[in-house]
């Protein structure tokens, strides 16, 4: 983005990585995929690099309100310092705070996620699923992310991308507004599960299990840790694969 | 002329008394923090007219949405009979609406008797699904024996009341038949009338029966209400202003703190003055009285239905978390607070807050903020809003994060991730090894 504003321009659309996208290695294949996806339809885009920071959402959640606005209004400033418009997040935690906290801090844009992007490219038929790998015959499940969906009601644009496949689109017991967490939100992923009878993301294992998916499609970096850890632990990691939306739709499109 | 004054002795009682409580519970309310909620009025009436009136978010689980109905409907139409019967109850008068509504009035009584019946079903079904087949919904440790027992009263008391109600119309029925003056033809009153053949002939004892079951019915009536404020039944007033005072927002959007603003404005920009917002606040909730009078609305509404629990991924898995302990827990901590302040005036201290003393820290870390309670809720109950916020008071209050959180606020407020991961290396993505 420095580089862009350096030459005196303006993106189309700002790409807010988000922290799993920049640092997980898993998740950096996702950012790595969605720049393929905007490079692919030629939109103009840019990433903040260095100069991104977190939102302030696991902060937010956990009780740290301070540090939650501290961050904002610092990502706020750099976001107006490159008269940013419009923010694209691969993360639908990113894609909550900054789409509905930060306006009361006085941060202002239209805001979406990838998921919602990719369907606007499927509407105008700029993306295909052509000349990539077919999903053809294959059973794919959506987990309904807890931000996007019952935060948001973000339940159709992932499913968007599916339904273009050759795929079947199963639904799982607990889906859409009835959709069971994965278990990282609310700050969950940064510390230790209070005792229980099991981990939520073990509960979750059985609904994927039920409907008999061999491709779970994830839309969160948090749902794909712990899904993929849920589908290790179950030693199903030939027969179930975890694939985030961007990766589905680069993979069909054979970008 | 007795009965009649007695009856309005009786009536007059029973509204005092009702005023009385139902204005303790609106005064425990109010004693919660302002929050503006009397934006975008017309797309609230329309919030309530679908969720309260429309019950539109019962229908998810379809037995009790069908036999939650029953009782409601019959609930809202019966009580054109009870107007009559308070009408009757002043003046002495007999079935007053029979004349003046001829052929619509037998109409009507019809109508009540085929939904009182629905309901006596309805209640069955209920006390079934609460005391034989034992639905996992109904249990948990917040189900202690008051609010077992305070769901068995209220079903209890519906059947005997629609028992009487039924037994009253057959009485009048069968003396109706017998010309009995002061009984005039009202109707064929179409399920009393089978009930009528096991009643006795004389007309003696049919009227003894007949003004036994009316009365019967009627302070029965009265004495619910009276049982309201005490009980989780009062959702059936609380429900229309809870859902008209809904959270418009979109539920993943959580409040941004004022005084919190001003204190980051502050800091950030040294030149930055602060508007006096008055005495300084408490960081978020530690007892009942630092929540909004919505949130402590919201405890009076709660039914107790489980349904939030039951979505709780939390609850599922085991953890101790139950969102509808949290809202069991928040009335109970109010009505408490309430009682000191009948009895020991305002400036009494019990030492118990609501954090500690009833809900447990334990329960409040294990919530993923998921929204399914909130979801859940048929009239609109937020359980979240009181979680976050106690988890506001013990992280900024009084920094007692687990420690892993605490690791994971270090690394965000010097990195800018969760992570320990530096800063310069987040571009890193760009080049995969």
């Amino acid at each position: 983005m420095a580089d862009m504003a350096a030459r005196g321009q303006e993106p189309e659309i700002l790409f807010w990585v988000g922290c799993a996208g920049s640092f997980d290695e898993r998740a950096q294949k996702i950012t790595r995929d969605i720049c393929k996806i905007l490079q692919h339809v030629g939109i103009n885009y840019a990433v903040l690099g260095t100069e991104e920071s977190c939102t302030g959402d696991p902060a937010k959640r956990a009780g740290n309100e301070f540090l939650f606005q501290m961050l904002a209004m610092t990502n706020i400033q750099v976001l107006d310092g490159y008269n940013i418009k419009k923010i694209v997040t691969g993360c639908p935690h990113c894609f909550n705070t900054i789409k509905n906290e930060y306006p009361g801090l006085g941060g202002n844009y239209e805001v979406i996620h990838h998921s919602q992007l990719i369907q606007q490219l499927i509407n105008e038929g700029k993306l295909k699923a052509e000349g990539g790998e077919s999903f053809k015959g294959k059973k794919i499940t959506f987990h309904d992310p807890c931000y996007l969906g019952r935060g948001n009601g973000v339940y159709e644009a992932p499913r968007a991308a599916l339904e273009i496949l050759d795929a079947e689109l199963v639904e799982m017991k607990r889906c859409k507004s009835n959709g069971l967490c994965c278990g990282a939100g609310g700050a969950q992923m940064f510390k230790e599960p209070e005792p229980g009878k099991k981990d939520i993301n073990m509960e979750r294992m059985q609904d994927v299990l039920e409907a008999k998916a061999q491709v779970v499609a994830a839309a969160c970096p948090f749902c794909m840790t712990m899904l993929t850890d849920g589908v290790k632990h179950q030693d199903k990691e030939q027969e179930i694969r975890v694939l985030d939306i961007a990766e589905i739709t680069v993979k069909a499109n054979g970008l | 002329m007795i009965a009649q004054a007695i009856f309005i002795i009786i009536l007059g009682a029973a509204i005092y008394l009702f005023a009385k409580n139902a204005g303790k519970i609106r005064r425990n309310i109010l004693l919660g923090k302002d929050t503006d909620r009397s934006d975008q009025p017309a797309v609230r009436w329309k919030v309530m007219a679908k969720i309260a009136l429309g019950q539109t978010k019962m229908v998810k689980r379809p037995v009790a949405a069908v036999m939650h109905f029953f009782i409601y409907i019959g609930f809202i139409i019966i009580n054109l009979e009870v107007l009559e019967i308070m009408i009757d109850g002043i003046f002495g008068s007999h079935r007053i609406f029979a004349h003046p509504l001829g052929g619509l009035y037998g109409l009507l009584i019809g109508g009540f008797e085929g939904l009182a019946v629905l309901v006596l079903i309805a209640c069955v079904v209920f006390l079934c699904r609460r005391n034989i087949v034992h639905l996992k919904r109904f249990t948990g440790t917040e189900m202690t024996a008051w609010p077992k027992s305070d769901a068995n009263y209220i079903l209890i008391t519906e059947i005997l009341l629609m028992t009487a109600f039924l037994t009253m119309n057959a009485a009048d029925y069968k003396l109706q038949l017998l010309h009995f003056e002061h009984y005039v033809k009202a109707g064929s009153f179409p399920i009393s009338s089978l009930i009528a053949p096991l009643l006795p002939n004389r007309s003696g004892a049919l009227v003894i029966l007949e003004r036994v079951c009316w009365w019967f019915h009627i302070v029965g009536i009265l004495i619910f209400l009276n049982y309201l404020p005490y009980s989780k039944h009062f959702h059936i007033l609380l429900a229309f202003p809870n859902t008209y005072y809904s959270n418009l927002n979109k539920k993943g959007k959580f409040t941004n703190m004022a005084s919190v603003t001003n204190e980051v404005k502050a800091m950030l920009d040294p030149s930055f003055v602060p508007e006096n917002t008055g005495e300084p606040a408490r960081f978020g909730v530690k007892d009942v009285t630092d929540l909004t009078w919505k949130n402590l609305m919201e405890a009076y509404t709660c039914t107790e239905c489980g349904r939030c629990t039951s979505v709780c991924p939390a609850n599922i898995t085991g953890k101790l978390l139950s969102p509808r302990k949290i809202m069991m827990d928040t009335r109970d901590r109010i009505t408490e607070v309430g009682n000191n302040l009948d009895k020991h005036g305002k400036d009494y201290d019990d030492g118990k807050t609501l954090l500690d003393n009833y809900i447990t820290r334990e329960e409040l870390w294990a919530c993923t903020t998921c929204n399914a309670c909130v979801e859940a809720c048929p009239v609109n109950i937020n359980p979240l809003e009181i979680i976050t916020e106690m988890r506001r008071y013990i992280v900024m209050e009084e920094s007692q994060a687990p420690a892993s959180l605490n690791n994971m606020f270090g690394n965000v407020e010097n990195n800018g991730a969760p992570w320990k991961y530096s800063q310069a290396d987040r571009f890193n993505w760009s080049n995969p090894s």
